[in-house]
């Protein structure tokens, strides 16, 4: 019996107002690989990473979770499944503490570490209970990662994550990721930056043919 | 799986309160923009009292909804442009029943105080003494009712960057109905008739509105969230 992939992508498509921004998609990942997708400016990374978490329908192509569409397997699928997009999704008049429980209380699969111990290793450990507002733009992005620590998701996506963190996050970011991938995780991710991850693959988007712009 | 589908309401239910208590301005605005529009009546129409009372129904329930409609608005916005709404379109959870939470919280911090200080808004527009309990309960289930629809609305507009307008031609003609029979229990009651009938009506648009206006929300975030 052949052995079915993590997460399969095959030939996906996506059309928007007959304007192709993605085709031809394929991919493949198992547990313990990463892929960094590449490609410069509006060649539809983040189309890409959404078309994964299923917030956008695929034009064409399918998207296969242990061999199996996502449609048909929504519930595991979504449990087992991480997203943290552009916007870290940090409300600012929430502190750190009600931001990071509100997220892990919205996700599935979770682990025993506490909210305080994720906010301490991500460096805001002083400030889980003040306001976002007074928070900079790194340590929002800060709040967001501090969910892959809590997370128990076997398939993280992870859009632009190195954006607006120091160099000290960004170690920690990569040392997390290896983490991940060693305990038979997965990553796609979108990212300009050389990673030193084992395992990585990268894959290239290029402005697509049927582009009418 | 029960137990997942509540804690999706339970837990946007609890969020968006809190977010509520933390902008308390913001949140007293739609009460304040009801409670001001009335002081206005009196100077503006007349101060004597028995004309008042013809009006004062309708006055009352015209500016509830209009009270609703402006802060129906912003049901969305801010999670949209947060990256929220797309975390929550992304839970394993079924999209309605978190929805249903912020509608909730919704009607919680917008159409529970509106019916609560509907009584000295009565007061000030000399409402006659038998509409008051009539006014209470059709403004209770109706305003409801204006949450839910309303969220309808928010979520099909809420990636569009001047909504409001649109937003208020989508849900005026879905208002109507709550208006109608909305004002008709509190005159009914005045008119010393039988003001169940109308109630009774509310309560049934109230009820559907649970059952689809959740539904409808969800599938018009699925939409917004795909352009």
């Amino acid at each position: 019996m052949p052995h079915s992939p993590l997460l399969k992508v095959e030939s996906l498509a996506f059309e928007r107002d007959d304007n192709c921004l993605l085709e031809n998609v394929n991919l493949s990942l198992n547990s313990g690989e990463i892929v960094q997708i590449e490609g410069a400016n509006g060649s539809g990374k983040t189309t890409l990473l959404r078309l994964l978490t299923s917030a956008l329908e695929p034009s064409a192509g399918k998207i296969l979770y242990n061999g199996s569409q996502i449609a048909d397997c929504r519930y595991q699928y979504l449990s087992d499944m991480l997203y943290i997009g552009h916007q870290p999704a940090v409300k600012l008049t929430l502190t750190a503490e009600e931001n990071l429980r509100w997220m892990v209380n919205s996700s599935a699969k979770t682990n025993q570490l506490s909210i305080a111990q994720a906010l301490a290793e991500v460096g805001l450990a002083g400030y889980s209970d003040i306001p976002c507002y007074t928070l900079s733009a790194g340590q929002h992005r800060r709040v967001a990662l501090a969910r892959l620590l809590i997370s128990e998701a076997a398939l993280w996506y992870l859009d632009e994550p190195f954006t607006a963190i120091d160099k000290q996050g960004v170690s920690f970011l990569e040392a997390r990721l290896q983490e991940h991938l060693n305990r038979g995780g997965a990553v796609v991710l979108s990212s300009h930056q050389d990673l030193g991850l084992n395992n990585l693959r990268k894959y290239s988007l290029s402005a697509p043919t049927g582009q009418t712009q | 799986m029960a137990n997942s589908i509540n804690s999706g309401f339970h837990a946007w239910l609890k969020r968006d309160l809190l977010l509520a208590y933390r902008r308390r301005g913001e949140a007293a605005s739609p009460l304040v923009f009801f409670v001001m529009v009335s002081t206005l009546i009196p100077l503006g129409l007349t101060p004597e009292s028995a004309r008042l009372a013809e009006v004062a129904a309708g006055m009352i329930w015209v500016m509830a909804l209009l009270a609703t409609l402006l802060s129906v608005d912003g049901l969305f916005a801010s999670d949209y442009q947060d990256g929220s709404l797309e975390q929550l379109l992304i839970t394993p959870q079924l999209l309605p029943m978190p929805l249903l939470g912020k509608i909730t919280a919704h009607w919680l911090t917008t159409g529970l105080p509106l019916t609560l200080v509907s009584p000295l808004l009565g007061l000030m527009l000399s409402l006659p003494a038998s509409g008051y309990l009539p006014m209470i309960c059709s403004l209770a289930l109706g305003t409801a009712c204006l949450s839910l629809t309303g969220a309808v609305g928010a979520a099909l507009t809420v990636s569009l960057r001047k909504g409001g307008l649109l937003l208020s031609l989508l849900v005026m003609p879905l208002y109507m109905p709550v208006i109608i029979f909305g004002t008709a229990t509190v005159t009914y009651a005045i008119d010393g008739l039988n003001w169940l009938p109308p109630l009774a009506i509310l309560g049934a648009l109230f009820a559907a509105s649970v059952a689809l206006c959740p539904l409808a929300a969800a599938g018009g975030l699925r939409i917004t969230s795909a352009n």
